[in-house]
């Protein structure tokens, strides 16, 4: 059987479609999600460090120690030692829902970290500039070090998304649904590699369009570069 | 006789075991212009940072219009509206177009109208002659364009003292003249204002008062005449020294 034949065999049985939706929901989902928690830790590490707005030397030590245990555990294993978690907070430790408390767990102290060197970047002069104006540390974080980190936090979140992509694949071991099921369960675990190509494929196309989309975004928002 | 509205007592600053600021006392009258010239490394630029407090001091005290700037940290952002500092490297917003780097704080500090911020900017750039350059990015403008609108940036606050840290440092010769032309400008409005400068024909100009700062203390006090033309210590004639040129002419 030639390759498009799988293809169009999987494309009329819907199965392509459904994977490709469920890929994409997962990873935009979970990476949202993420950021609701990583982008408030990522700020809170940045001003509480110890040159930061707002030094708090021990919060900052806590904080920190728990971004670096979570990411010192490999995505699978994190995934087997969250189940119970998942449980408890979606009530289930099968199916999408279970799927994206995992991404979350795994990719908020990512983002954390990442969103803690975008603001590092952005110049001590402008943060004194503010200061001398009066603004209090809440506006500069606001106004000042969130909107001048801004490319960098945009390039941040298309690693991200990626990253988050190629986990979501990897919770197909677990019972997540997706190209990555779709590749594992039906192409490779039935020895149909043709199947897994056509999977890779569209894998190959979603990122190429998250990162297309996100270097448009980016190169928009930097003011320091003709456009 | 006016009214002292900056008075420093005792000032002491160090960086770790380094200090840099030794039992400095300093006052300033209300539309003076006070010059502060040193050798680098004296402590110019951490007297200004530490009057805003940018950096923490150690002992002594700032006080406006009697009150102590590094008294109360909750204080700090109500007394630093009231002092206007400009950087020498301009430290405008880069991601910000000129007209939201001049309106940011009268709107999220002073809790100012948008419209009426907007209004009083344009006059402000008008008076720097940069009334076309509202929407462009720093990054479009000249170094002494920049300079000019890190000038009208801290004017729209209205702040009673102005702080000046070498603003001409970074830029090319021609353009020193531009910004220093705003400085002249602002000090026949009466203004107050503390310039850091090595520019000594224009210090020599704009100052009512000179301060000869070296290795932390002040060294001479004195009005803009007498210091250039008759430095009575050693060591300030051996600075001024330093700008000055003999000729040299090749024979043959």
């Amino acid at each position: 059987m030639h390759f498009s034949d799988i293809f169009l065999k999987l494309w009329h049985a819907g199965l392509i479609q459904k994977g490709i939706w469920e890929t994409v929901y997962m990873t935009v989902l979970s990476t949202v999600i993420a950021y609701l928690f990583g982008l408030p830790l990522g700020v809170i590490l940045h001003v509480t460090d110890r040159n930061g707005l707002r030094p708090l030397p021990w919060l900052n030590r806590l904080l920190g120690f728990a971004v670096n245990f979570f990411r010192s555990i490999p995505f699978i294993v994190l995934m087997v030692s969250m189940l119970p978690v998942a449980k408890f907070i979606v009530g289930s430790s099968l199916g999408n829902s279970a799927m994206i408390v995992m991404l979350v767990i795994a990719a908020a102290p990512y983002i954390a970290r990442m969103v803690e060197s975008s603001l590092q970047e952005v110049d001590t002069g402008v943060i004194e500039a503010a200061q001398a104006m009066g603004c209090n540390n809440f506006q500069i974080v606001c106004k000042v070090l969130l909107a001048e980190a801004k490319p960098s936090l945009i390039t941040g979140s298309v690693i991200a998304m990626v990253t988050v992509l190629g986990y979501s694949a990897m919770a197909a071991t677990i019972g997540g649904t997706g190209l990555g099921q779709i590749a594992i369960v039906y192409g490779h675990q039935r020895s149909k590699p043709d199947v897994t190509w056509v999977c890779v494929l569209f894998l190959v196309v979603i990122v190429q369009i998250i990162q297309a989309v996100g270097s448009v975004v980016v190169r928009r928002s930097d003011k320091r570069v003709r456009q | 006789m006016a009214a002292e509205l900056l008075k420093i007592e005792h000032l002491q600053k160090s960086y770790d075991s380094h200090v840099v600021l030794k039992n400095l006392s300093l006052f300033v009258d209300e539309g003076e212009v006070l010059v502060v010239v040193g050798p680098s490394g004296c402590g110019k630029s951490t007297l200004l940072r530490c009057i805003n407090a940018l950096e923490p001091v150690q002992g002594g005290r700032i006080l406006l219009r009697g009150r102590d700037i590094h008294e109360n940290e909750k204080n700090l952002p109500k007394l630093r509206q009231q002092i206007g500092m400009v950087f020498q490297s301009y430290e405008l917003f880069p991601h910000k177009n000129i007209m939201d780097n001049i309106i940011l704080a009268p709107i999220i500090v002073q809790k100012r109208k948008r419209e009426e911020a907007r209004q009083e900017a344009m006059e402000l750039l008008a008076r720097v002659g940069l009334e076309n350059r509202a929407n462009d990015f720093p990054r479009q403008l000249s170094g002494g364009q920049k300079q000019r609108v890190a000038i009208v940036r801290s004017l729209i606050m209205h702040p009673e003292l102005l702080l000046f840290d070498e603003v001409t440092a970074a830029l090319d010769p021609e353009m020193v003249r531009e910004v220093l032309d705003v400085l002249l400008d602002l000090a026949r409005q009466g203004r107050t204002m503390i310039i850091v400068t090595h520019e000594m024909q224009f210090a020599r100009a704009v100052a009512d008062r000179v301060v000869f700062l070296d290795k932390g203390k002040i060294v001479e006090e004195s009005a803009p005449e007498a210091f250039f033309s008759r430095p009575q210590t050693e060591r300030a004639r051996r600075f001024l020294d330093t700008f000055s040129f003999e000729t040299v002419r090749k024979s043959g």
